[in-house]
């Protein structure tokens, strides 16, 4: 888990280097994270951790904030 | 005002200032939608006359022997004055531009719960229509009418297809985008309007002559429609309620131009129905009526001479024919007549000053 | 029956009367009928494509429901004993049972949208090709009225049902009140496009009187009827003429139109949505905003994200994030990493479907070429300024002019420059002749006529005319302004009684005086002709 925690805040980190990934509670609400910035992270994710974010799971509630994202993946992994 | 703090509210206090301030609120919206509605409203005071004609009605004394009900043919072509003066018959002419035959019918109906006069006099060109024509002329005859059922029955039967009940109801709807058109006219006949015609007559005095009238285009259809059927005969019924003789009358104007199978029509209907045609245009030489002089364009209407001349001609049917007895000596009559005489030749000789002097502009 | 008609406000008046008369339970039911009445006014046929729409999708979804009901039943008794594998096994299996009912429920939904919209465009294209291949022979087409607002409930629909699919919500078993949220009136003719879990909470709840929220309600429909009646309509005329006589008006006027466009889809567009939700307050309902002051955008992206909101969002949810992340994609995503690089499989799959999307976002506005390639460049332009994302940022590093208000003004008259252009081709409707007029504008240099008055009272617009559209347009940016403060009904709200009453008084009277509409006044019309 916080291993997982620490690759996604890297990917974060990498697309936004001038916000704080690890503390941000609004990255979909405060326009942080775009519909592009969304794609691009699914496509890192699945790259790092060969995992497929589905449509349905697009919701802004699981990318607001890097808690939410890595409980997120962390679901999915044990779904797979 | 802010009420202080810790100061007691008073629960019915409060229901109380609230009902005012609704009733304000309503007042002042109300005060302020017929302000703007007065002022947006044409005042038809200096151009089109027309449009001012049948308001004017409403302020007369209704004790009238005769009662005209048409379109220019009458209003512009017969003077109530000489009636009076040479027959002693006291007449109205309710007329307005373009007046369809279902406004006539409803004027006449409206005229009926003030007054029953002995004698109506229609005039029958307004036949040769038989549907809504133009929104502006419904509005001349309509606006100018107080409400009654048969305002409201005219409105509809009158509207074209562009046109909305409500515009008539609220006409500030209708008028709102004369706010960049406004003239000096519009402030100053706000509350009061002067006097456009003198018992319905509009008066001319200048002349233009009638050149070669063209003879009318052939129609394919010279039947008269349905719908002006329908309300002649309507007309006809509503006379004999009332017992009120309903005459029919084709004005001496040489144009528009009226057709012979027209005329044999309406002498038919006149004869089924037993009710008087008089086609005064066959009769312009016994009246005297000389189209050099006594019109003011060129023949469609008569001047102040030729209205004359043909109320001279046509007082001596209404008192032989119609039985109308003279009231002349009838004191409050002859008075407000004499005042009506003072304004009619003040008029006349305002229109030929300015004649003279060039500036005459018809209006 | 438009917003703007007589009749329309009758209807309002006596559905508001009912609404707050009869007792609540019977508010929602009142509104389905209202709501059909309202539809049905726009031609009797036209009910047969809602209750289509509404019968499949609502049907459709109680199946979905089921499915995944009976798939929990399942998981908590029976499959508690099962393996992983058959677990996994039973999930994809009911997975594919919902799957094939959505997808009988968008080809219902999305075929009928395509055979009454885009039937004539997709057979006048075969001609074409046709002729162009030698045959004299022709397709003939029946040309279907397009039913009022239908690519709008159509999208809400679907939108409900890929929700319930994917079991964002559980489906509405009362058909009667999912009819309600696909045929609810205030939003029929032009959106927004609702969200089932958004709307529904206060659409079926019985509201109270209040006169706040009434209050609160109607004046927005008054201020939509002052953008509409008083700006948006008064334009149509002179917005009509600039782009339709080309010949006459090229260069200069290419520019005047693109303005005067942009003043008029803006009030015209906002104006109805604020008639929208001001009547959905009125009656306690909360729609969610379309608009966020759009022309305040400092990006061509930004825009996007304030402008038709409902709709962005839409083609987001439901077309950009599956199609970005669905099988193929990755797949191409992966080839093109394999083959082109790293960064170019990174961006493989937002390119595609931003083009997909915007593909489609253009033919929703309208079945024809000129929509499909305005929806394309203003996907260019988006791409574009993404690929330039670094070098504004090298720019802002040496330059410390971003946060400065000449900066931000900047921006937004860029966005509103670039976006005007964009618009032409939905102002010209055929693409050749918008590029020919494009073009124009730098050819024929005719900026002097814009000094002959002559030219400019040509439009139909008189100078008081332009005198209140310059007005409306300065109350439209003023309270956009004041509107960053917070609700500017909510401020009007805290000054003391007739101020507020003079103030929606005035607003009042110069919707009546102003408005455009009824018979014109036109003096020649009463120039007496002689009868």
């Amino acid at each position: 888990m916080e291993e997982l925690r620490e690759g996604l805040l890297e990917i974060l980190e990498e697309m936004h280097p001038d916000t704080d990934m690890a503390s941000c509670k609004g990255l979909v609400q405060d326009k942080i994270l775009d519909s592009f910035d969304i794609i691009t992270l699914i496509t890192r994710i699945r790259e790092a951790f060969d995992v497929v974010v589905p449509a349905d799971r697009i919701v802004p509630e699981n990318f607001n904030s890097l808690d939410a994202l890595t409980k997120l993946v962390d679901r999915l992994l044990e779904e797979e | 005002m802010r009420r202080k703090e810790g100061e007691p509210v008073g629960g019915k206090d409060i229901i109380r200032n609230r009902a005012l301030r609704i009733v304000v609120s309503a007042a002042v919206l109300l005060a302020a939608f017929y302000l703007l509605q007065r002022l947006f409203m044409p005042k038809y005071m200096s151009s089109v006359v027309e449009g001012a004609m049948i308001a004017e009605y409403y302020g007369e004394k209704k004790d009238h022997d005769v009662i005209f009900i048409g379109d220019c043919e009458l209003y512009e072509n017969i003077s109530p004055l000489v009636l009076w003066e040479e027959y002693g018959i006291n007449s109205y002419i309710r007329g307005s531009a373009q007046q369809l035959l279902w406004q006539s019918y409803y004027l006449a109906e409206e005229t009926f719960t003030y007054e029953t006069p002995k004698v109506l006099v229609f005039s029958v060109l307004a036949m040769k229509y038989d549907e809504p024509q133009k929104e502006a002329y419904n509005r001349m005859t309509l606006d100018g009418m107080r409400w009654s059922a048969s305002k409201v029955a005219s409105i509809k039967a009158s509207m074209t297809k562009e046109e909305r009940f409500v515009e008539y109801v609220f006409p500030l709807l209708r008028y709102h985008s004369r706010w960049s058109e406004l003239t000096k006219e519009d402030f100053q006949y706000f509350w009061k309007r002067k006097k456009v015609t003198h018992n319905g007559y509009y008066m001319r005095v200048d002349s233009l002559p009638a050149k070669d009238v063209p003879k009318g285009r052939p129609l394919g259809d010279y039947e008269f429609g349905e719908q002006a059927w329908m309300y002649l005969e309507k007309l006809t019924d509503l006379c004999k309620k009332h017992g009120v003789k309903l005459v029919l009358v084709k004005a001496p104007s040489l144009y528009p131009y009226w057709y012979e199978e027209w005329d044999e029509q309406i002498k038919d209907y006149a004869k089924e129905h037993g009710l008087a045609y008089y086609n005064l245009l066959e009769a312009a030489d016994e009246i005297g009526l000389d189209y050099q002089k006594d019109t003011y364009d060129g023949g469609l209407h008569l001047n102040l001479s030729g209205a004359e001349k043909l109320a001279s001609y046509f007082g001596n049917i209404l008192a032989k024919d119609c039985g109308l007895s003279s009231r002349r000596g009838e004191e409050a009559l002859e008075q407000s007549w004499r005042k009506k005489r003072e304004l009619y030749n003040g008029e006349a000789l305002r229109q030929m000053d300015q004649q003279e002097k060039g500036s005459f502009t018809g209006k | 029956m438009l917003f703007t008609s007589y009749g329309f406000l009758l209807f309002l008046a006596v559905v508001l009367i009912l609404y707050y008369g009869l007792p609540r339970r019977f508010q929602w039911p009142l509104l389905l009928i209202a709501s059909y009445v309202f539809y049905g006014a726009s031609g009797i046929g036209n009910l047969c494509y809602i209750l289509a729409t509404t019968l499949a999708t609502g049907l459709l979804a109680c199946k979905m429901q089921d499915v995944s009901d009976a798939q929990s039943k399942w998981l908590k008794g029976k499959g508690k004993e099962a393996s992983r594998e058959e677990r996994k096994a039973y999930k994809q299996r009911m997975k594919k049972k919902r799957w094939r009912l959505l997808l009988l429920c968008l080809a219902v939904d999305v075929g009928m949208l395509a055979v009454v919209k885009y039937t004539g465009f997709a057979v006048s294209n075969l001609n074409v090709l046709i002729k162009a291949l030698g045959s004299g022979r022709q397709l003939t087409f029946f040309d279907i009225a397009l039913p009022m607002g239908i690519s709008f409930y159509v999208f809400q629909a679907v939108g409900y049902g890929i929700d319930v699919y994917r079991g964002k919500y559980r489906a509405e078993e009362n058909l009667f009140r999912f009819a309600l949220f696909v045929s609810f009136f205030p939003q029929l003719i032009q959106g927004p496009i609702s969200r089932f879990d958004q709307l529904s909470p206060s659409l079926f709840a019985p509201h109270k009187f209040q006169t706040r929220t009434i209050s609160l309600g109607l004046q927005r429909v008054l201020w939509g009827f002052f953008k509409k009646l008083v700006v948006a309509d008064r334009l149509i005329g002179a917005v009509g003429m600039l782009t339709k006589d080309t010949q006459t008006y090229e260069g200069c006027w290419v520019v005047v139109g693109m303005f005067l466009y942009a003043v008029e889809l803006y009030a015209d567009f906002t104006g109805g949505i604020d008639i929208t939700i001001g009547i959905a307050q009125a009656m306690g309902i909360t729609v969610q905003e379309n608009f966020i002051r759009p022309y305040f955008s400092k990006s061509v992206k930004e825009y996007w994200n304030r402008w038709h909101i409902s709709m962005g969002s839409w083609f987001t949810d439901y077309i950009f994030y599956p199609v970005s992340v669905c099988k193929p994609m990755l797949d191409l995503s992966s080839f093109s990493r394999k083959h082109l690089g790293e960064q170019a499989g990174r961006r493989a799959p937002v390119y595609a479907s931003c083009f997909l999307v915007w593909a489609a976002t253009g033919i929703w506005h309208g079945a024809g070429w000129n929509f499909l390639v305005w929806g394309l460049s203003n996907c260019a332009v988006l791409l574009v300024s993404q690929e330039l994302e670094p070098l504004y940022r090298n720019f802002h590093e040496r330059f410390q002019v971003a946060g400065t208000f000449g900066w931000r003004l900047f921006g937004v008259a860029r966005t509103c420059f670039i976006l005007c252009c964009l618009r032409t081709f939905d102002c010209y409707r055929d693409v050749p002749l918008t590029f020919r007029m494009l073009g124009s504008v730098l050819t024929s240099w005719n900026w002097g006529e814009l000094f002959s008055p002559g030219r400019i009272l040509e439009l139909g617009l008189s100078w008081a005319d332009y005198g209140v559209v310059l007005l409306g347009i300065l109350l439209m940016l003023g309270v956009s302004l004041w509107q960053r403060k917070g609700s500017v009904r909510g401020q009007i709200a805290q000054k003391p009684y007739w101020v507020r009453f003079a103030l929606w008084l005035s607003l009042f009277f110069m919707v009546i005086v102003w408005g455009s509409y009824g018979i014109g006044y036109e003096a020649s019309q009463f120039i007496y002709n002689q009868f």
